[in-house]
């Protein structure tokens, strides 16, 4: 049996605003185990990247229970919280959230300062990442100096670094050309073939055909929840044999 | 996250914005620069007074003529009559006094000089033989007054090297020359060192017998002050007392508070005018330290910009495991970076402003380490003060709040 490794019941969020109350979860109840490949697809509005914020722990509930490899994440301090997302999740952002005037390599070894890796594992192994995302002669570019698609594996590299079990990846493919689109999505599928558990938010249902179990969320509620019958497989290239 | 990142990444962030970062730091250098500028000023001048008074010697006890009450009415203090040679006599010799080593009594006043063409207008004070020992005085040549010459009311002079310069020019060794005072022939036997200090009022006088200053150049038969020499430094107050009963006595007055005479130490000049000299200081110690402030708070000002600015690079970082320290210590190091640099800066730009004020006033020029140490961690302290609330503001914010901001 697989490890339960995200697990919400009854989650509401609520936004209060003056005096206007905006529901944007209600009541939604999921599990994900280890080593799935999750799309959560819905339209703007839906409260998909509510819902994965609260999962990647930037965000509290408002109600509910979520429970992150078991333990309830509403009871942990906003530093126990700053721990789970540096060592478990790895984020991939649509607007890449890249530090600017920093280097590729600087802003893969980011999330190292932030888990006290000694200095001299640091840079061999944001090295490694960036060529694994095929950025090996990109390693001190500056992001305004990378295309779109460069600065997203960038991110991933980033993602990537602390061995994460979770990637989040919110829209990845929303501002990157389609060919470099399916270069990120398959470092995804390479990533879960190895075991790690992937949950991409989209709304497009050909990034989404890539998982291999498919959310639909509508006006905070789960409308549908079902394995992709045709998934679609990428072949995966050689070089991203080393993840 | 090790300190060496932080420093390198604070100070890579703050180049980014030079002319912001040059104008936070603008105020700490000018708030640093005129503490050690203003301080050190006060600390030489306080320096030169004591010198000055030291150079006088610090066994000395000066007896001034008071005011003599007559009913209700008090004369004004150091323009009476009532210390005489007599006076000056009986310390040397009362058996009371068991602490004084020399008498040295004193008559001066201002007198018109001339030699030759030149002519100056100086202190002209009748002394002993005493006084050269009892007011450190050297001579650069020549010989100072003798017993006999004050015996015999000689009309020989001492010059100090102002009132030399002043009649006879630069380099001149006048002695053996002739010089007029008031009217009388003068021969010069002496002439005495500098006594330094930015003062030049020891320099400028001419030391003529005790006898002929009283009776062939002013006629008078009182004395101006009576200078003593302690024994011992530890022995002042002893003397002050044996001396000032002595004299209460001799006076016929019976309660101290009417005594028309007043005793000095060295220390009560001194303590006199360093008190002056510290209240000085201490203000302009206080005008500096509001300029201090005032540039912190441009340093908040600008910190709190930058939180501002950088919110989503805060969210990012709280996303990517950033801990509240982690938040704090980023901020915090770029806000000591800038007070610490403005510090150094200030520092030399304070030395410097002090550098050109001794020059231009010929005083000493002495920057106590105490005075840069303390601006150099006050510098940094203002940094932590100031820099606190902006980097608590940041480390607060939410992640995912701070990562939506646009």
């Amino acid at each position: 049996m697989k490890k339960t490794s995200i697990e919400i019941s009854h989650l509401c969020k609520t936004y209060q605003t003056a005096d206007i109350e905006t529901k944007v979860l209600i009541d939604i109840s999921l599990k994900i185990e280890e080593g799935e490949y999750v799309a959560i697809m819905g339209p703007s509005g839906s409260g998909k990247s509510t819902l994965m914020h609260i999962l990647g722990a930037l965000d509290l509930p408002t109600s509910g229970k979520y429970l992150l490899d078991g333990q309830d994440v509403s009871l942990l301090s906003d530093d126990q919280l700053a721990e789970i997302r540096n060592k478990k999740i790895g984020f991939v952002f649509q607007a890449y959230n890249l530090l600017a005037r920093t280097s590729a390599l600087d802003n893969v070894m980011l999330p190292m300062n932030y888990a006290d890796v000694p200095d001299e594992e640091q840079k061999p192994r944001a090295e490694k990442l960036l060529e694994v995302v095929d950025l090996a002669n990109r390693t001190h570019h500056t992001p305004n100096k990378l295309s779109g698609g460069q600065q997203q594996r960038v991110a991933i590299a980033r993602a990537l670094v602390m061995s994460p079990t979770i990637i989040l990846a919110d829209e990845p493919t929303g501002n990157i050309a389609s060919d470099q689109a399916e270069e990120v999505m398959a470092i995804f599928q390479k990533l879960n073939d190895r075991g790690s558990t992937i949950i991409i938010i989209t709304h497009e249902p050909d990034i989404a055909v890539h998982a291999k179990r498919t959310i639909h969320l509508k006006d905070g509620v789960i409308i549908s929840d079902e394995k992709n019958k045709k998934r679609h497989l990428i072949k995966i290239k050689d070089k991203y044999e080393a993840i | 996250m090790r300190l060496s990142k932080l420093i390198i990444g604070g100070a890579k962030n703050l180049f980014v914005n030079k002319l912001r970062t040059g104008l936070a730091m603008l105020g700490i250098v000018i708030g640093i620069g005129s503490v050690i500028a203003l301080v050190s000023m006060g600390e030489a001048s306080k320096a030169a007074v004591q010198t000055q008074i030291q150079s006088i010697g610090s066994n000395l006890l000066t007896i001034s003529p008071g005011s003599q009450s007559s009913g209700m009415v008090r004369g004004a203090m150091g323009g009476a009559t009532t210390l005489t040679n007599d006076d000056a006599e009986a310390i040397m010799t009362d058996s009371s006094i068991t602490t004084v080593a020399n008498v040295s009594p004193e008559y001066s006043s201002r007198a018109q000089v001339i030699a030759g063409k030149n002519n100056t207008n100086t202190q002209v004070v009748g002394v002993t033989p005493a006084y050269e020992e009892v007011r450190k005085i050297e001579l650069s040549s020549g010989t100072f007054i003798t017993e006999q010459e004050v015996n015999a009311m000689s009309k020989v002079a001492i010059l100090g090297p102002t009132v030399a310069e002043d009649l006879f020019g630069e380099g001149v060794n006048p002695v053996g020359q002739t010089i007029r005072i008031a009217s009388k022939n003068f021969q010069i036997i002496g002439v005495t060192k500098s006594k330094g200090g930015s003062s030049t009022n020891n320099d400028d006088r001419i030391f003529v017998p005790l006898t002929t200053a009283q009776k062939q150049l002013f006629g008078v038969k009182y004395l101006s002050s009576i200078a003593l020499e302690a024994k011992s430094e530890n022995v002042m107050t002893k003397a002050q007392n044996q001396v000032g009963y002595l004299l209460l006595e001799r006076h016929g007055i019976s309660e101290v508070s009417s005594a028309d005479f007043r005793i000095m130490s060295q220390s009560d000049i001194l303590e006199a005018a360093s008190s002056v000299t510290g209240t000085f200081t201490t203000l302009l110690a206080g005008i500096a330290a509001i300029s201090l402030v005032v540039g912190g708070i441009g340093i908040m000002n600008i910190m709190l910009m930058s939180v501002t600015e950088r919110t989503r690079e805060i969210g990012l970082r709280k996303a990517l495991g950033a801990k509240k320290k982690d938040i704090i210590s980023q901020f915090l190091i770029e806000s000591i970076i800038l007070t610490f640099v403005g510090g150094v800066i200030g520092i030399m730009v304070g030395v410097a402003g002090f550098y050109v004020y001794s020059v231009i006033n010929e005083s000493t020029f002495v920057v106590t380490t105490v005075s840069a140490l303390l601006a150099f961690g006050v510098s940094a302290l203002i940094g932590v003060v100031f820099g606190w609330y902006p980097a608590r503001k940041a480390a607060n914010l939410q992640p995912i709040e701070a990562l939506r901001y646009e």
